[in-house]
């Protein structure tokens, strides 16, 4: 973390409008000219707990959370404050303060509602004060804001506070807050907002900490976007006007966003009665001629592992999208955890393939979401978006201008009228829609409708309309067509440039690998070892089926050894890469963490150079070390 | 010219139309109740002046599951219990097909009883065939949902423990909008409900009572059939919800005691899913999956509409 940087951290109970106050405050800045990161952190209950958001600030394009933090505005736990003791919330309405201060760099500031917190309740908190130089601010947000408005306005008298010690112009917030709220709200909110900004310029002396925003200016229109925003916009710029689902976090994010936008455009959201149907549903849509999704989390997708076959066996176009948390079963709901990369690749009985795309941050996934459904739809084959719980609810500001492409009505391989009329037919009139001899093993399909097309599809295996077969010659063809577009979608892939994020130095010594969402964090990590003098680069692999063999082996050439980062505890990425390239053990050690954070660039900084540099131990248990294969 | 020129054609029909030439021949058991649903198809389709192409056959897994195998029109053979999730995703985006989704009592009562349930409550606007022989036929004889107490079969060698299901009355509290039971050893009445059925502007629930000679030779659907709605005996308003309901009640206790009633037992005209979700503005006026193939539709870009919040 640079100096001028703010990391600021918002703290309070769920449904405290934690997350609605940062993400403003984040575009606020974003419009002002900086570069801005979010990172969620909340508990798997609806109302209280303990929460945060942390809202990274940098001259500087920002790809992770950053290391540490350095500004805590602590607020009250409006839900547990509950006056019968023992009751069902407990007490924890200090936590906001006490579970945030672990973190905090040193020379931080505290900001804290003394209307709702006592520091008297933290054990040694002056002491722990004293030793990190921290800076406190005792202010009674909750009187500022009853005086004005209602208590829920105490996020405002914050946001004013901070704007007063780290030297943000009101105006940045205000107009803002003009913008997105309705009159009768937005005027006693200034009011708070002035109030508290004047208390901290009257009785505090807010030049005292060294923190401030620091100035910024984009060259282009920014958007503030998430992962999750990313896919759906992505979808539905790929032409995708149908999806079937069941909530499940955090895949319901997609899911809600694709629900909210599609009635706009024509297209159908359908909330069914669990993740089998959802799937199901997809493939119908599909098979009648519209580009369709589905998706879920763990749990869910293991539900869509039969209609996940059967799109494979039908050869029916699908996307869906699977939103990693931590498992296994429903493990922690609202955690981040990539351990659902086998089951992904691997579901469903049979030699059955997939295609499956693991996108790093917001940019690339509308642009990966959008080549999922272009590969869907030419090759006849399911194609999966694999991300998580990070990488979804996180937000970033990325050019607008990513986002201004032309929309893709295309419906991939499939044939008109005009061309079934010369096209194959058995002798019982149908169609031949799974054709042995055909280029790229990609057999047209027709569409329920068309004149000339009918066809039987089925998840047995059939001959070239349809009809279930088990004759040996037959079997033996279909099975190598199917198996052939394979070879062909990764040739078409290899074709892309730029899809798995190369990072560093070209000619470094080593070299770290990793797959979705910790890419941006691995990059600031190799940035950071070689300015400590090292000699590192990175490769973020988001094509994980087919695999990018030969991108890949070229990389772990070009180095003498490879750290593969991954947020899991079985190493199921280098597991991969291994089966994958049939070698290599001998080059790859893993760095892992799955206690529920993603990584801090730190963390991988530290790992790196304790245990590939200094062959030492790690410290503590937060992530943890595997040695190569042949040590 | 539409993209789905198969929608719509108005012609005479001949029944032979929908058998897909020499191959593939029906596998089913000599005496299987089965052909007696595809005969039933067959003639319904010709009587309507279906194309082959305007129709959607959806099927579950079973030896029911095999009807479109040996009915020729569009056909979707999808895995055990899910056909009907597939057949409404299908009749949504295309409601121009005329959608028809079939399969076994184990198939739909059983492994597919939630989305059977859902299906009816939503009244999608298709077509489901429930071919009831009381028994697993492709799996070789197993006890079903349907099968009476007390049935033994391998797997429950001590006879059944569980009442059967009621498929009328599960199906009028779940929400269908036609209900009737039709049997395979009447002919005449199974196509005439069915054309009913396909014609009904909602969700229609056909429990087709099937004989399976070679693994439960003791199904009542041999016995000759009364058909209630032609009977003195059973005089009923089908349209009213209560009376349909103790004539359903009556009929299912009826097929355990030896007595086969059939015939239509609930007909409501309230709105398909799919105009309740065109109502609320949920659903295109115009069928989704022309959309790909009109050349002049214009394709809203996400970025105009959609991106301005988040600036
Ligand atoms: C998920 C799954 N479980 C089990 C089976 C095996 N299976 C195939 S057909 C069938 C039951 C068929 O009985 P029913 O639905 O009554 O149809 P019928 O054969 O009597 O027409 C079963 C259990 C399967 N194919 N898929
Ligand atoms: S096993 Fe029974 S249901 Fe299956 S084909 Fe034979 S008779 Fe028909």
């Amino acid at each position: 973390m640079t100096d001028d940087e703010l990391i600021w951290r918002i703290a309070g109970g769920s449904g405290d409008g934690i997350a609605s106050t940062s993400q403003n405050f984040a575009k606020a800045l974003m419009r002002a000219g900086l570069h801005v990161f979010t990172h969620r952190h909340y508990p798997s209950r609806i109302r209280g707990g303990h929460t945060y958001t942390e809202v990274r600030v940098s001259e500087d394009p920002v790809k992770s959370r950053g290391d540490g933090y350095n500004f805590l505005l602590a607020l009250g736990d409006s839900f547990a404050r509950n006056p019968q003791e023992n009751a069902y919330y407990g007490n924890e309405e200090v936590k906001p303060l006490s579970e945030n201060l672990d973190e905090l760099n040193e020379g931080g500031v505290i900001v804290y509602d003394s209307g709702l917190l006592d520091t008297e309740d933290i054990p040694d908190f002056d002491e722990r004060v004293a030793d990190n130089g921290w800076h406190v601010y005792d202010i009674d947000l909750r009187t500022i804001a009853r005086e004005h408005g209602r208590e829920v306005m105490r996020n405002t008298a914050g946001v004013a506070v901070t704007c007063a010690i780290a030297n943000i112009e009101p105006r940045v917030i205000k107009s803002l807050m003009e913008d997105t709220m309705p009159e009768k709200v937005f005027e006693p909110n200034m009011s708070v907002f002035d109030d508290a900004y004047e208390t901290v310029q009257e009785e505090f002396d807010a030049d005292a900490p060294d923190i401030s925003v620091p100035e910024g200016d984009h060259d282009e229109d920014q958007v503030l976007i998430s992962g999750s925003d990313s896919i759906a916009y992505g979808a539905l710029d790929e032409g995708c006007r149908f999806i079937a689902g069941y909530p499940m976090t955090p895949w319901t994010e997609v899911f809600t966003i694709m629900s909210q936008n599609l009635p706009e455009v024509g297209g159908i959201s359908e909330q069914v009665e669990d993740e089998i149907a959802a799937a199901a549903l997809a493939l119908g849509a599909s098979h009648a001629g519209v580009k369709a999704m589905s998706g879920s989390s763990g749990g869910g997708f293991a539900l869509m592992s039969e209609p996940l076959g059967l799109a494979e066996m039908t050869e029916t176009p699908v996307v869906l999208v699977e939103a990693m948390r931590a498992g296994p079963s429903t493990g922690m709901p609202t955690k981040p955890e990539q351990a659902d990369l086998e089951h992904v690749l691997y579901t469903s009985q049979g030699d059955s393939h997939r295609v499956v795309f693991a996108p790093a941050g917001a940019e690339e996934a509308y642009r990966q979401t959008r080549r999922a459904f272009q590969i869907a739809y030419e090759y006849q084959i399911p194609a999966i978006v694999l991300y998580d719980q990070k990488n979804g609810g996180e937000l970033q500001n990325v050019p607008a201008s990513v986002f201004d492409e032309e929309p893709n009505p295309d419906l991939g391989s499939v044939v008109t009228e005009a061309e079934l009329a010369d096209a194959p037919h058995d002798p019982s009139g149908k169609y031949n829609r799974f054709q042995h001899d055909v280029d790229d093993g990609v057999s047209p399909r027709s569409i329920p409708g068309q004149e000339g097309g009918r066809y039987l599809a089925t998840g047995n295996e059939h001959m070239p309309a349809g009809h279930i077969s088990e004759d040996p010659d037959n079997r033996v063809n279909q099975v190598d067509r199917r198996m052939e577009k394979m070879e062909a979608i990764r040739a078409d892939l290899d074709a892309d440039e730029g899809t798995n994020a190369h990072h560093g130095p070209e000619d470094a010594e080593y070299g770290i690998m990793t797959f979705g969402s910790q890419q941006g964090t691995v990059e600031e990590a190799v940035d950071e070892l070689n300015e400590q003098g090292h000699s590192v680069k990175s490769l973020g692999v988001s094509e994980l089926a087919p695999y990018p063999v030969e991108e890949v082996s070229a990389f772990i050439e070009s180095v003498d050894e490879v750290l593969v980062v991954e947020m899991n505890a079985s190493a199921q990425f280098r597991g991969l890469t291994q089966k994958e390239l049939g070698r290599y053990g001998e080059k790859l050690s893993s760095l892992l963490k799955y206690n529920g954070n993603p990584f801090e660039p730190g963390e991988i900084v530290d790992g790196f150079v304790t245990s590939i540099v200094e062959d030492g131990t790690l410290p503590g248990h937060e992530t943890k070390f595997v040695p190569a294969a042949s040590d | 010219m539409s993209a789905f020129s198969a929608i719509g054609e108005d012609v005479e029909r001949d029944r032979n139309e929908y058998t897909p030439g020499l191959e593939p021949q029906p596998t089913w058991c000599p005496g299987c109740g089965d052909f007696g649903v595809l005969k039933a198809l067959k003639g319904a389709a010709a009587e309507l002046g279906l194309s082959p192409e305007e129709m959607l056959v959806c099927t579950g897994i079973g030896c029911s599951g095999k009807l479109n195998s040996y009915f020729d029109s569009y056909g979707f053979h999808t895995i055990h219990g899910r056909s009907l999730p597939i057949a409404r995703a299908a009749k949504l985006a295309n409601p121009g097909l005329t959608v028809v989704a079939a399969g076994g009592d184990g198939d739909g009562y059983g492994i597919g009883g939630n989305h059977f349930m859902h299906t009816a409550r939503e009244n999608h606007d298709i077509t489901y065939i429930v071919f009831n022989n009381e028994i697993f036929g492709l799996t070789k004889g197993q006890t079903s949902p349907t099968s009476p107490k007390g049935h033994k079969s391998k797997t429950q060698p001590h006879g059944s423990a569980k009442d059967p299901i009621r498929p009328l009355s599960m199906s009028l509290n779940a929400g269908a909008s036609y209900i009737a039971r039709t049997a395979a050893v009447n002919p005449n009445q199974a196509k005439e409900i069915i054309v009913e059925a396909i014609e009904h502007d909602g969700f229609s629930h056909v429990d087709f009572l099937t004989q399976c000679p070679t693994w439960n030779k003791d199904a009542k659907q041999y016995v000759p059939y009364i058909d209630v709605n032609d009977s003195e005996d059973y005089e009923f308003d089908n349209t009213d919800r209560s009376e349909a309901s103790e004539m359903m009640f009556e009929t299912e206790n009826a097929l355990h005691e030896g007595t086969v009633l059939t015939g239509r037992y609930y007909v409501d005209d309230r709105p398909s899913y799919q105009q309740e979700k065109q109502r609320i503005g949920e659903i295109p006026d115009e069928p989704l999956a022309e959309r790909y193939f009109d050349d002049d539709y214009e394709w809203e870009r996400v970025y105009d509409s959609f991106l301005d919040k988040h600036k």
